[in-house]
C-alpha cells in the first residue's frame, strides 16, 4: 500500500451526474477522469483519465490484455485502490472516499477467495451478517441464493470439499445476497475448464437477468466479452479506447488495437480521399467515412469471414499460400500483388470443394460495406 | 474410475512399503527419544517411590512420603498433618505467571507477526533476524542484563527518578512482576514465530472479501484472521506456556530466594532440600500437569474448529 501516493483530486466536478432529471434513463456508475498512478521506482500510469457511465442493470464487460488496466478499474471501483484523481459516483452519490466496507458493491474475486473454515452456506451469511439484518431474514436470503445457484445439497460442506465449478457458484451467491447495486466481477471464469465455462457464461447472463443488478464484468477474453455483454469497453495501456455494444465493437472498430484484439483481422494499406479508398495493390472502393480521420494515408480492416473468393475482375488479386481446415470453416492464407497477407475465412458447405491449392491465383471480393477504415 | 481389482491391491502395497520405509528411516531418531526420555522418565517415577538417603540420593525402601508431601505435611512437633502451604503457593504462583507471560507474549507477538509478514518479500528476513539476535547471548546473561534494568539503582528507577515521576526507587527485583517481565522478554520470540508462520500463509484476498462483504476491521479480525491463525496461536501458546511452567533461570536470578517457581522448588530438592524422591514426584507432577492443559487446550480449541 505505501506505493500508492494520494494526491488531492485535482480536477473534481462537484455537480452530480447530468442525468438527475430523468431517474428512468438510471446510470449506476459514473467514472469521472479516474487516474491511478503507482509511484515507485518507475512510474506507472494503470489508469490514465479513464472516464465511463455504465447504466443500471447493464452487463457491462471491461476488456483488455493483462496489464491494461481493466482489473485496477474494477478494484477502483469496489474501493480497494484509491484513485490518485477523478471521481466515482454509484447512483448519484460520489463514493469516491467511501472504503470498500460501507460501498453497496460486490466482488466476485478471480481465485473465489471464499473464506476457508466456513461451510458454503457460512459464506454466504457472511455479507448480511456484518450488515446486521436479522437472522431470519438471513436463513431465507441464503436459501434462496443456495436454491439460485443450485447448491443446496453442498450448504454445509468446507469450500475446500468442493469443485472449483462449485467454489465459482458460492463465490457469486455470496456477492449477490446483500443485495450489491453493482457486482463487480474480476475474470471469475478464467480458472475454469471450457466446457464448464460455457456453461456459467449462460448461467451469469441468467442470473444477471432474474436479480436485475448491473454486472460489471472483467476479462481478457473477446469471445467471453461478446457472449455476454450488453456494452464493452476495450481497454488498453490505462486507457478505454472504445465503448459500445459487442456488434459495434466487432463491426466498427474504432482503432487498429481494437481490430486487432477482437475476432481475427486483415489490415489493409490503404489512401483515403473522400469517400472512397484506393489500395496499394489497386483498386478504389467506397467506404464509410469515420468523422476523425484525415485524407490520405489509413488502414483498412476486412474480416476475414467478410472476404469472398470471387470471379469478379474488379476484385483484389492474390496468390495462395496455404489452406488450413477448422471443421466448420476453412482459412485461406493469400498474399496480394502488394505483398500484403490477406486472409479469407470461407463456410464449409455439405460437400466442399473446389478449394483452390496452394499457389494458385485467386480475386479476392467483399461485400459492400465489409471495410472499416481505422484511425491508427 | 474402474482400475482392475489388482491394480487397487498393488497400490495399496506399495502405501504399505513406503509407510515401513520411512517408519524405518525415523528409528534412530525414535531411538535416542526412547533412551533420553523415557529411560529417565522410568527412573523418576522409581526414585518417587523410594526413600530419601541421609545425605542425598536415595535408599532403596518403598515410600509414598515424597507424593503425600506434596501437598500435606507432617507437623515436626505435634505430627498433625497440614497443607504443604508452600509448594501451594509456588504452583499458583508458577501456573498464573505461566498464564500471564502466555497472554502477554500473545499480545505483543501477534501485532509483531502481524508487522513483519506485512513487510515486503525482501524485508521479512531482516525483521526475522533481529527476532533471534537475542537469543546469541546466554539466558543468564541476558536475565542478569534484566536485573540491571530493573534493581533499586537500576536504569528504568533512575531514570524515573530523574524525571521526577518517582521519589523513591521502586521495588521491582525478587517480585512476581520480575519474573513476569523475564519471562515475558525471553519467550517472546517462540509466540513471534509461529505466529508468523501462520500470518504468512494468511490470503490478503480473504481479507479484501471481508470489507467487500461490508466487514469492520473488528470483524475481518475476529471473524476471518483470528480462526485462519489459530493453529499460530495455539502453537505459540504452548511453546511459550509450557518452558513457562517448568522456568528455572529467570524465577532464580530475577524472583531471588522467596519467589520460588516450579522449577526452582525441585531444583532444590536434589540441592539443598536433600529429598530426591520429592523432586522425582514434583517433576513427574509437572509433566502431568503440562500434558492435561495442552489436551485440555487442544479438546476445546478443535472443538471450535467443527463448530466453524
Amino acid at each position: 500500500m505505501e506505493a500508492q501516493a494520494q494526491v488531492p483530486v485535482s480536477d473534481a466536478d462537484p455537480t452530480p451526474p447530468a442525468d438527475t432529471s430523468d431517474p428512468a434513463a438510471e446510470i449506476a456508475i459514473d467514472a469521472r477522469r479516474i487516474s491511478k498512478v503507482y509511484r515507485g521506482e518507475d512510474e506507472v500510469r494503470a489508469l490514465d483519465n479513464v472516464s465511463v457511465t455504465i447504466a443500471r442493470n447493464e452487463f457491462f464487460t471491461l476488456l483488455g490484455p493483462s496489464g491494461c488496466g481493466k482489473t485496477t478499474l474494477l478494484r477502483v471501483i469496489a474501493g480497494f485502490e484509491p484513485p490518485t484523481a477523478g471521481t466515482l459516483w454509484l447512483n448519484g452519490k460520489d463514493i469516491t472516499r467511501l472504503p470498500p466496507n460501507r460501498r453497496p458493491v460486490n466482488t466476485v474475486f478471480q481465485s473465489y477467495a471464499l473464506f476457508p473454515h466456513m461451510s458454503v452456506a457460512n459464506n454466504i451469511r457472511f455479507g448480511l451478517e456484518m450488515l446486521g439484518k436479522p437472522k431470519k431474514q438471513i436463513d431465507e436470503i441464503v436459501d434462496e441464493m443456495l436454491n439460485l445457484v443450485q447448491m443446496q445439497a453442498m450448504k454445509s460442506r468446507r469450500t475446500s470439499e468442493i469443485s472449483g465449478g462449485q467454489q465459482q457458484r458460492v463465490a457469486l451467491a455470496r456477492a449477490l445476497a446483500p443485495e450489491p447495486e453493482v457486482l463487480l466481477l474480476d475474470e471469475p471464469l478464467s480458472a475454469l475448464d471450457l466446457k464448464l465455462r460455457k456453461e456459467m457464461q449462460i448461467e451469469l447472463k441468467r442470473l444477471q437477468h432474474e436479480t436485475g443488478i448491473t454486472f460489471v464484468f472483467v476479462t481478457h477474453d473477446q469471445e467471453e466479452a461478446l457472449t455476454m455483454s450488453d456494452r464493452i469497453a476495450v481497454m488498453s495501456a490505462g486507457r478505454i479506447l472504445q465503448i459500445g455494444s459487442p456488434q459495434e465493437i466487432y463491426q466498427r472498430p474504432a482503432e487498429r488495437f481494437v481490430a486487432n484484439f477482437i475476432g481475427e483481422s486483415n489490415f489493409l494499406d490503404a489512401t483515403l480521399s473522400g469517400n472512397a479508398v484506393t489500395f496499394r495493390t489497386g483498386g478504389t472502393y467506397e467506404v464509410e467515412r469515420p468523422a476523425d480521420v484525415e485524407d490520405g494515408a489509413v488502414s483498412v480492416l476486412l474480416r476475414p469471414e467478410h472476404a469472398i473468393l470471387s470471379s469478379d475482375p474488379s476484385a483484389l488479386p492474390a496468390t495462395v499460400e496455404t489452406v488450413v481446415y477448422s471443421g466448420e470453416a476453412t482459412s485461406i492464407h493469400t498474399r496480394l500483388d502488394s505483398g500484403e497477407a490477406l486472409k479469407v475465412r470461407v463456410p464449409n458447405a455439405p460437400h466442399s470443394g473446389g478449394l483452390p491449392e496452394q499457389g494458385a491465383p485467386v480475386r479476392i471480393g467483399f461485400a459492400p460495406g465489409a471495410l472499416t477504415v481505422l484511425k491508427d | 474410475m474402474d482400475l482392475p481389482e489388482d491394480a487397487g491391491q498393488l497400490e495399496a502395497e506399495a502405501v504399505r512399503r513406503d509407510t515401513r520405509d520411512r517408519w524405518l528411516m525415523s528409528v534412530p531418531a525414535l531411538m535416542i527419544i526412547f533412551l533420553a526420555a523415557a529411560g529417565p522418565l522410568l527412573v523418576m517415577v522409581i526414585y518417587s517411590f523410594l526413600t530419601p538417603g541421609d545425605y542425598s540420593g536415595v535408599k532403596w525402601e518403598f515410600s509414598t512420603n515424597a507424593w503425600s508431601s506434596i501437598l500435606v505435611q507432617r507437623d515436626i512437633f505435634d505430627d498433625t498433618l497440614q497443607w504443604a502451604d508452600a509448594h501451594l503457593t509456588i504452583f499458583w504462583r508458577s501456573v498464573s505467571l505461566s498464564i500471564i507471560t502466555t497472554v502477554l507474549t500473545l499480545a505483543f507477538g501477534l501485532p509483531t507477526a502481524w508487522f513483519i509478514s506485512t513487510r515486503p518479500p525482501g524485508k521479512r528476513e531482516f525483521w526475522l533476524f533481529l527476532m533471534t539476535v537475542p537469543s546469541w547471548t546466554n539466558l543468564l546473561v541476558r536475565t542478569i542484563a534484566i536485573q540491571e534494568l530493573i534493581r533499586a539503582e537500576g536504569v528504568i528507577n533512575n531514570v524515573l527518578i530523574f524525571v521526577g515521576i518517582i521519589d523513591e526507587p521502586m521495588q521491582m527485583m525478587f517480585t512476581n512482576f520480575a519474573i513476569g517481565f523475564g519471562m515475558t522478554y525471553v519467550y517472546l520470540p517462540l509466540m513471534v514465530l509461529p505466529i508468523y508462520a501462520a500470518v504468512e500463509k494468511l490470503d490478503v484476498r480473504l481479507l479484501e472479501a471481508c470489507y467487500d462483504l461490508y466487514a469492520s476491521r473488528w470483524h475481518a479480525f475476529t471473524r476471518v484472521i483470528l480462526p485462519l491463525i489459530k493453529p499460530g496461536i495455539i502453537a505459540g501458546s504452548i511453546l511459550v506456556f509450557v518452558p513457562c511452567l517448568g522456568a528455572y533461570v529467570v524465577p532464580r536470578v530475577l524472583g531471588g530466594g522467596k519467589n520460588l517457581m516450579f522449577g526452582n522448588l525441585i531444583e532444590l530438592q536434589f540441592g539443598a532440600g536433600r529429598n530426591w524422591p520429592l523432586g522425582a514426584a514434583l517433576s513427574f507432577l509437572l509433566m502431568v500437569i503440562v500434558m492435561i492443559a495442552l489436551i485440555y487446550y487442544i479438546r476445546i480449541t478443535s472443538q471450535e474448529r467443527k463448530d466453524g
